[in-house]
């Protein structure tokens, strides 16, 4: 029973401990003139629906609810978001040469398509990341049409 | 990113140390970095005196064997999915990445520089994800990835003479090209479903 005690407690200080420890957190004011929504002059509605389900791995502005500021489960999202931004960052789409914007759109419609994405472990507490068949479809059309206009 | 961009800055003043100092230091090291090159490009059938006669030449050689080995990747990658083999798909995409992550683009014109940076990019890529992916999405990669080759040889030209094929049905009947070097179809894009679909759209010398 002491031995259970003295490990709670030794957990319990390193849950605590593990709060101080400083994050990078993605965070920023600014959206750049880079930015997608920027770029395309993206009607709101569709602005909202890639803000809610895709902007905070997938750009330079999170928005972190309370729970993803606790440790570990903030180390866990940091992994995410650095892989995300690396993979697809929405704030600095006009760096991407026509070529790369084009074979970024082709992932993101199927990739939507096929619901890969958002991210399962996403949409579970964020259920308002999750797409209506119309609002997936309004997306998608909206890729193509992104993705026609620049060929 | 970083890693990447240091690695390459010191390959640079590597490489200029080296050929600044097999200036100066005449025939001992020239041969042997004539030895080397022979020892790379072994399978062109060169010899020392082809390779040392100028400059020129020796740019127009690296340019070879880089994009031959750009297009040798891209091969084995598209046999295995022809094969239907993911791992051995997986295996070709790693090194087709890497392959492409050492390509060197300085022996070409600026805008071929400009726009074959832009290609590597985006195959290097597609590349990577055909290393961790399942077979629908390597396939998926292929067809993109096709498509920054094809571009890629518009520039390098190729020694051997290439395929552009065409199977009308993948991707929901919006088809998929694939390159090979023979003129038989072999399908990439269905493997033994549909081994026979396809055409023959172009040839590419």
């Amino acid at each position: 029973m002491k031995i259970l005690k003295i490990i709670a407690l030794i957990l319990l200080v390193v849950f605590v401990g593990i709060q101080f420890i400083p994050i990078e957190r993605n965070q920023s004011d600014l959206v750049p003139k880079t930015d997608f929504l920027t770029v395309n002059n993206t009607p709101d509605n569709i602005g909202k629906l890639l803000q809610v389900a895709c902007y905070d791995c997938h750009s330079n502005n999170t928005a972190y609810p309370w729970y993803n500021k606790v440790q570990p489960i903030a180390w866990f999202l940091e992994d995410h978001i650095k892989e995300g931004k690396k993979e697809l960052n929405f704030s600095e789409w006009d760096e991407y040469s026509n070529r790369r914007k084009n074979s970024k759109l082709k992932s993101i419609i199927s990739q939507i398509r096929d619901d890969k994405m958002p991210l399962f472990s996403y949409t579970l507490l964020h259920r308002d990341a999750v797409y209506s068949d119309s609002e997936k479809e309004e997306v998608i059309n909206y890729m193509k049409a992104i993705k026609g206009s620049l060929q | 990113m970083k890693k990447v961009r240091v690695t390459t800055a010191i390959m640079a003043m590597g490489f200029i140390g080296l050929t600044a100092m097999s200036c100066k230091d005449g025939k001992a090291e020239h041969s042997e970095e004539a030895t080397m090159h022979t020892e790379m490009n072994h399978e062109e059938g060169m010899n020392h005196d082809e390779m040392d006669a100028s400059n020129t030449m020796m740019d127009s050689d690296t340019q070879n064997s880089q994009s031959k080995q750009v297009l040798a990747d891209y091969m084995s990658l598209k046999d295995a999915l022809v094969a239907t083999d993911e791992k051995a798909a997986a295996n070709a995409g790693k090194k087709l990445e890497n392959t492409l992550k050492n390509f060197k683009v300085d022996s070409y014109t600026s805008d071929d520089q400009k726009e074959l940076k832009e290609i590597i990019e985006t195959a290097t890529e597609h590349a990577e994800h055909i290393g961790r992916s399942d077979i629908a999405h390597q396939r998926e990669h292929f067809q993109m990835l096709t498509k920054d080759i094809t571009d890629m040889v518009a520039i390098t030209g190729t020694a051997n003479t290439l395929y552009q094929q065409f199977c009308p049905m993948y991707a929901g009947n919006k088809g998929g090209a694939w390159l090979s070097m023979e003129k038989e179809i072999r399908n990439p894009y269905f493997g033994d479903k549909m081994m026979k679909c396809g055409k023959v759209q172009k040839e590419i010398n």
